[in-house]
């Protein structure tokens, strides 16, 4: 059975503003459908106002859905929003969520009260949190005085006080530096081998790569693609991807590349004064040197050939929705 | 029990919160004298003595209650949304009342605070002479003044959660509940149409208990008055929490954007 089993849901929202009061209605979440299996790391990926932070936020209680309909761990999150809140766990990403003028550790007190875990075992679920985070010894500091690696360690502390079965992260590696990142994959890895099951929403492809079992990408409130990282890999391109450093693209060298023989697609990414074509080839096509002849002129550096990655699946999929 | 252990660590890490800003800090020190230092000198000049000086010096320790109540309890609310903590109390399975209610609790101890000031300031720099006749009721009405307050104050702070802008009532309040509770002025003297208002309202009551146990008067009566609505507060603040809770849910104002 399906720990989150989500069906159909839809999110609008309508707001007023002016003189008129003009309604603007945005539909946020446009029937979206998925199961997550217990112990499983289910990804949501998808660009900025893609639908994940409303699709997390209806599947905690925050938000009411305007259609369709969510059961975590068995029960609907409208008619019983206080079974699912005691049995799942909310982090999201950056500065916000925590009380600044408390300490780290009077923060997990709180909320340790709040999510009703018995009195004699905070002190020893606290300590063994700030150990797994590595905030022992920095628990009496105030929270204004952490640095934001700390604080999202903290969010993660606070968010597993309870022991929730399911785990709702929200971007939680945003802001934090690589080390910290590599630490917090290495933490949730972790809690998937302890049994619980975690959603996760992420930019950071290389992250969903090494960590979800499955993923579903969003584009403009709608699931355009759903499967293992290889899966979407091989949904979206099986051909080789060639990289082209290009120093001051000419007029219409992106079209005649566009137009070769074998080639599927092509994304330019401004880097600094460079642009980088990511040239995905069709199977079996051979397209370095005619991509190379279609920018004759142009001043070329890094050229590179390789393996489609998440990345280009993602940037592939969400392009073409 | 598990919701006294959260309303009573609740309570104390706001007034740990409040007490770690220098700023609040000093306003929180310097306002209730300067209330009392305008009502004090306004009634001597009135050639106010005695009982009605003791009166005075009541009326305005409970309007420093009141205002730090009134003007922060809704604001609270505004902050935990600014600072994204509104979601994670909503998030937690402790329902949203017992949670709000501590906050505006601490506010009215924080308010206490003011009620002892001004007596201390009024005897010392002003000479009111503090005869108690019913010390012991005169503590029991004080406490529960401060308590039907914080409160009040909680009813106040639960649309917070539904309305972003709702913060402003506790400020639009402060000053018509000094009037209407009858704090400086007698009830008398207003209109008689507002007298229903004031009976509706727990500081009318908790203010009127104060000075009847300070003039040697039975203060249980008003006092039962008090904490009568003061309960009546807790459970209306409650249901409409839920229904606001819901509301909030619904149009998506739990979170600033």
């Amino acid at each position: 059975m399906a720990i989150i089993d989500v069906s159909d849901l839809r999110r609008t929202f309508r707001s007023r503003s002016g003189l008129r009061r003009t309604e603007k209605v945005v539909e946020a979440v446009r029937g979206i459908s998925f199961q997550v299996e217990r112990g499983e790391l289910f990804g949501l990926l998808g660009p900025n106002g893609a639908g994940k932070t409303t699709t997390i936020k209806m599947l905690i209680t925050l938000l009411l859905p305007t259609g369709g309909r969510i059961e975590v761990l068995g029960h609907d999150v409208v008619a019983s929003p206080r079974e699912v809140r005691r049995r799942v766990g909310y982090v999201f990403g950056g500065d916000r969520g925590l009380y600044e003028r408390l300490s780290g550790l009077d923060n997990l007190r709180y909320f340790a009260e709040l999510y009703a875990v018995p009195a004699r075992e905070q002190r020893a679920r606290i300590g063994e949190l700030l150990d797994l985070v590595g905030l022992t010894g920095r628990e009496k500091e105030r929270v204004e005085g952490y640095s934001r690696g700390m604080r999202q360690r903290l969010h993660i502390a606070r968010g597993l006080l309870h022991r929730p079965e399911v785990l709702f992260l929200d971007e939680p590696s945003i802001g934090i530096d690589p080390v910290g990142a590599r630490e917090l994959r290495q933490t949730v890895k972790a809690l998937i081998e302890q049994g619980t099951t975690v959603l996760l929403t992420t930019h950071y492809m290389f992250e969903a790569d090494e960590l979800c079992d499955r993923i579903a990408v969003l584009a403009g409130g709608r699931i355009v693609a759903e499967g293992t990282p290889e899966q979407l890999k091989q949904k979206v391109s099986v051909g080789n991807v060639v990289e082209v450093e290009v120093f001051g693209l000419p007029d219409g060298a992106g079209d005649r590349v566009r137009a070769l023989p074998g080639v599927r697609s092509l994304v330019i990414d401004e880097r600094g004064p460079a642009q980088v074509l990511l040239v995905h080839a069709e199977p079996g096509s051979e397209v370095t040197q005619p991509v190379l002849g279609a920018l004759a002129g142009a001043r070329v550096g890094r050229v590179a050939t390789r393996q489609p990655t998440l990345e280009d699946a993602y940037v592939e999929l969400v392009g073409a929705a | 029990m598990t919701y006294v252990r959260v309303i009573g660590l609740a309570w104390w890490l706001q007034l740990k919160m409040r007490s770690r800003s220098a700023f609040d800090g000093l306003l929180g020190v310097l306002y209730p004298l300067f209330f009392s230092t305008v009502v004090f000198m306004m009634f001597r000049h009135g050639d106010a003595s005695g009982a009605a000086l003791l009166s005075a010096a009541v009326g305005a320790s409970v309007m420093g209650v009141w205002s730090s109540t009134s003007t922060t309890a809704s604001a609270a609310l505004q902050q935990e949304r600014r600072q994204g903590t509104l979601e994670l109390l909503v998030a937690a399975p402790t329902p949203l009342p017992v949670v709000i209610l501590p906050i505006t609790l601490s506010m009215a101890t924080i308010g206490a605070y003011s009620l002892v000031v001004t007596l201390v300031w009024g005897r010392f720099a002003f000479g009111v002479d503090l005869a108690i006749q019913r010390p012991v009721q005169f503590v029991l009405a004080a406490t529960v003044t401060v308590v039907s307050i914080g409160v009040l104050g909680f009813l106040l702070a639960v649309s917070s959660v539904r309305y972003r802008t709702a913060w402003a009532l506790g400020t639009a309040l402060e000053m018509p509940v000094w009037l209407i509770s009858g704090f400086l002025v007698p009830l008398d003297l207003l209109p008689a149409w507002i007298r229903p208002i004031s009976w509706l309202l727990a500081p009318t009551w908790g203010i009127d208990a104060i000075r009847a146990a300070a003039e040697g008067r039975d203060a249980l009566p008003a006092l039962a008055a008090c904490l009568g609505l003061a309960a009546v507060y807790g459970v209306v603040g409650s249901l409409l929490a839920v229904r606001l809770v819901d509301a909030a849910r619904r149009h998506a104002t739990l979170a600033l954007t």
